[in-house]
């Protein structure tokens, strides 16, 4: 990435605040992982979250998902829940964030005893109580957009690692969800299966789906992320619009952690 | 050898196999593998009084021998006026000692599938419930399969004991025509043989079972 590079700029204008956490806390025992993380997310926005390996990255986007139960804090989505966590948490509101977002993980995270499809309707017709038709219909779509629809009546086991994390992109574009949690989705896949993945989430980006990434893939962010967040030792350490954050950071931990990345040794 | 004796008791003895061994096995393997499940739900439920509770309940189970189990139903009962027949007895014991060894078996199965599952599960909104009835178990029972069978097996050998309550099974019958006819080498041999092609039938059961279960494991 040299500074003469014509920033790819996305063009649409961010809409209203679709989610919003404030002041998220997470310890674990003596271990503060998150200190006071605060983050917005627009309708139509992806902010990519960075950060050096164990500053907290996947535990906000657990926070955000329920999967962890934050300390304290709060996390709201615009017409759904409001979660305050400073007190105690209800499985139902946990829940109810879940139905706000789907997270599509590092380790893909795929259901060994499912096929690809059944991989894919399983929310839709188990937990949104869609009719199967439908539910294969829109499945059957879905793949065929990722180039997998071939694949659909195959076991995980039989697709490589990049095909694997396709699915895992499509089982949560299933959920219909307002927004998509990305952890690392890159980070496990051979060097040459990454562009495959990076391709299909950029074509989710142009489609003004809203998205959080996490990624050490900066060049990446610069090109699809309207807002880059960096994080380190749990706390937010400067965000703003990718040419800032990651070209010209103003702060000296920010340039360090970029200089790391773009020369590794 | 008296070859006629042999063959005249071996339908008798088979019978026994076929009516009292095997339903008995069956029997308590299915009780006893549910209560197995509920154990094991206990155990990892991190509801502190309900798996202490499992968790004594299988050191028990385990740290006796079956035929003191098996005794104390059908012979220490009565004492406190509880009489139970000898079928039910046996069907009793045979699954309270059955569900003792299997949920330690469903435990480590359960946990042995990655917690990414649980979160895949969560994820796209399923409750605890539904991924473990969903996601966990189905895996769950594939690793299950071979210490379960081993389990099965076992079973099929230890009901020969409920020929000392008597039951009317295999052995009762072998040991019935012994007595009678003073020829214990050759019947017990005999009883020993069907036990033998019994398990021996399970065993290819379980290739059978295992290789279905196998269809989405990479080879
Ligand atoms: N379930 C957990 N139990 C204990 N410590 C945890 C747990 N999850 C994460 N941590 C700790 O929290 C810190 C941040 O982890 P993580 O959010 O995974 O960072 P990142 O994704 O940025 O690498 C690490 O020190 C990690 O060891
Ligand atoms: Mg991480």
């Amino acid at each position: 990435m040299s500074s003469t590079d014509p920033a790819p700029a996305r063009t649409q204008t961010p809409g209203e605040v679709l989610l919003s956490a404030t002041g998220l806390q997470k310890s674990f025992g003596s271990n503060t992982v998150l200190r006071s993380i605060d983050l917005t997310v627009r309708r139509g926005e992806v902010v990519a979250l960075v950060g050096p390996s164990g500053s907290g990255k996947t535990t906000v986007l657990r926070c955000l998902n329920g999967l962890e139960v934050p300390d304290g804090g709060t996390v709201a989505f615009a017409g759904g829940p409001s979660v305050d966590f400073g007190g105690a948490v209800s499985g139902r509101e946990l829940s109810a964030l879940r139905d706000h977002s789907a997270m599509v993980f590092q380790q893909y995270n795929l259901f060994p005893h499912r096929t690809v499809l059944e991989n894919v309707i399983e929310g839709p017709v188990q937990v949104q109580k869609r009719r199967r038709a439908e539910a294969v219909e829109d499945a059957e779509k879905l793949l065929d957009r990722v180039g997998l629809l071939a694949k659909k009546d195959q076991y995980p086991f039989e697709l490589s690692g990049g095909q694997q994390q396709r699915v895992g992109i499509v089982r949560a574009l299933a959920l219909r969800p307002d927004l998509l949690l990305f952890d690392e989705p890159t980070s496990a896949l051979d060097p040459e299966l990454v562009g495959e993945v990076l391709k299909v989430i950029k074509d989710l980006a142009e489609e003004d789906w809203t998205m959080v990434i996490v990624t050490h893939e900066l060049a990446f962010a610069r090109e699809v992320a309207d807002e880059v967040v960096f994080m380190d030792g749990g706390v937010v350490v400067e965000r703003g619009h990718p040419d800032q954050v990651l070209r010209n950071p103003r702060h000296e931990r920010t340039r360090r952690f970029v200089q790391r990345l773009l020369h590794p040794f | 050898m008296d070859w006629e004796l042999f063959r005249s008791s071996f339908w008798p003895i088979l019978r026994g196999g076929l009516t009292g061994t095997i339903p008995l096995t069956l029997v308590s393997f299915v009780v006893g593998l549910t209560l197995a499940l509920v154990l094991a739900l206990m155990r990892i439920s991190g509801k502190r009084l309900l798996s202490g509770i499992a968790r004594v309940y299988i050191s028990l189970v385990r740290g006796t021998p079956l035929l003191v189990q098996l005794f104390i139903v059908f012979y220490g009962l009565p004492s406190i006026g509880v009489v139970i027949p000898p079928w039910p007895s046996a069907v009793i014991a045979f699954s309270l000692n059955v569900a003792g060894y299997a949920a330690e078996i469903l435990r480590a199965a359960i946990l042995s599938v990655p917690k990414g599952q649980w979160e895949a599960g969560h994820t796209i909104g399923m409750s605890r419930q539904r991924t473990l009835r969903r996601i966990i178990l189905p895996q769950a029972a594939r690793v299950s399969v071979p210490p379960l069978s081993n389990t099965f097996i076992s079973l099929v050998k230890d009901t020969s004991l409920a020929s000392l309550i008597l039951v009317t099974e295999l052995f009762r019958e072998a040991e019935q025509i012994a007595a009678f006819s003073q020829e214990f080498m050759l019947l017990y041999i005999e009883a020993a043989l069907i036990y033998w092609v019994f398990c021996f039938v399970l065993a290819a059961g379980q290739g059978a079972i295992e290789k279905r279960l196998d269809r989405y494991v990479i080879h």
